[in-house]
């Protein structure tokens, strides 16, 4: 039963999870805390917070966390890992199906004048949606410190660096193991 | 078989590495998916973004989906889909079972104070990359979107809605013009 529930929860989150990431957080959040009371507030923050130290999206991220936790509670270990499963499996659903569909119309209809006009007029705005992440991460809205990417000059000397080694088209994972370690240098 | 194994490798390792949200993961699709393997051409790439964007769920699923159906069909779909969420999942069942804790060590908070500022570089550099030759009318449609999504707050759906049909109504209006001529 709380299988279902987790499935049923999480297809939800997949199917209206526009925009990625963080706009899927409140959706997540209402699901989790608010409807089914599977977890407080609080514990949510910890699995964002989890979330965020973690490769991989924010929403399998949870998925994978709630889906244990719930079934732990229910049953013990096992019955934690396949909530796991069901709810990671579940959130994957409607990209899966809606991404192949748009696919395959795409690759058919790619010299369509029609959908050509669509892309066309589309382009543009998801360059500019991908410089408003950036621009959330410089800036973002809340003031609470623990949400501030950019603390000292350290962490704009280390933007220019990987900037510079992006452009240039170095490894992006040696980017990041460098930086992580370059954190450790300078932070621990 | 050894083209689905290819495509989960090379998905498991975009799926290892991406930190902080789809988009820094833009760098390393393009090294993975263009430069190495050649899967998708260049001007392709836009395209495969914005497909990313048009459909629910995160953009990395969204990724592997288009790719790997582009190689392989139904199962290289799925070997990509997989690539992308295994190391997610197994990486947070083991926190979840062993390291509860982890958050709040010293060292994995100094890895990341010095990671996040390195996740930003890399989503700006394919913003630059990408916008480069474009007409520059298009810069401001470029800019207008970021302060809308960024500082407003819009909703990218709607955005990307509004986009799309006026892109389509200047396709029609332009056969509409030639086919009268």
């Amino acid at each position: 039963m709380i299988l279902l529930q987790l499935f049923i929860s999480y297809l939800k989150i997949g199917f209206f999870g526009f925009g990625g990431g963080y706009a899927m957080l409140s959706l997540i959040q209402n699901e989790v805390v608010m409807q089914h009371a599977w977890m407080t507030n609080a514990e949510f923050a910890d699995i964002v917070a989890v979330s965020q130290i973690t490769p991989g999206p924010i929403a399998i991220n949870s998925a994978t966390y709630v889906g244990y936790t719930v079934g732990m509670q229910a049953g013990g270990t096992g019955m934690g890992i396949l909530g796991a499963l069901t709810a990671t499996f579940a959130v994957c659903l409607p990209a899966l199906t809606l991404m192949l569909l748009i696919t395959r119309f795409f690759l058919k209809l790619r010299n369509n004048p029609i959908v050509e006009g669509a892309m066309q007029g589309m382009r543009p705005v998801v360059i500019g949606m991908i410089a408003a992440a950036a621009l959330l991460l410089i800036f973002p809205h809340g003031s609470d410190p623990g949400e501030q990417n950019f603390i000292d000059a350290w962490s704009w000397l280390l933007f220019g660096g990987v900037f510079v080694g992006a452009w240039r088209k170095v490894n992006p994972i040696a980017l990041i193991v460098l930086s992580a370690a370059a954190g450790i240098a300078i932070y621990y | 078989m050894r083209q689905l194994l290819t495509l989960f490798w090379s998905f498991f390792k975009i799926g290892l590495f991406t930190f902080g949200g789809g988009y820094a993961m833009i760098p390393l699709i393009r090294r993975e998916v263009i430069d190495r393997r050649g899967w998708i051409a260049e001007r392709e790439f836009l395209d495969l973004l914005t497909l990313a964007q048009s459909a629910p769920g995160p953009i990395s699923l969204n990724t592997s989906v288009f790719v790997g159906y582009k190689m392989r069909g139904y199962s290289g779909a799925v070997a990509s889909i997989l690539g992308v969420v295994v190391p997610s999942f197994v990486i947070i069942l083991l926190i979840a079972l062993l390291f509860a804790d982890i958050r709040y060590n010293p060292v994995v908070d100094a890895a990341f104070k010095g990671m996040r500022p390195a996740v930003v570089a890399l989503i700006v550099v394919p913003v630059i990359a990408l916008a480069r030759g474009m007409h520059p009318l298009l810069y401001i449609v470029i800019g207008l979107t970021a302060v809308a999504v960024w500082y407003l707050g819009w909703s990218p759906v709607w955005i990307l809605a509004g986009a799309a049909a006026a892109g389509i109504l200047r396709a029609l209006y332009r056969t509409r013009k030639e086919g009268g001529r």
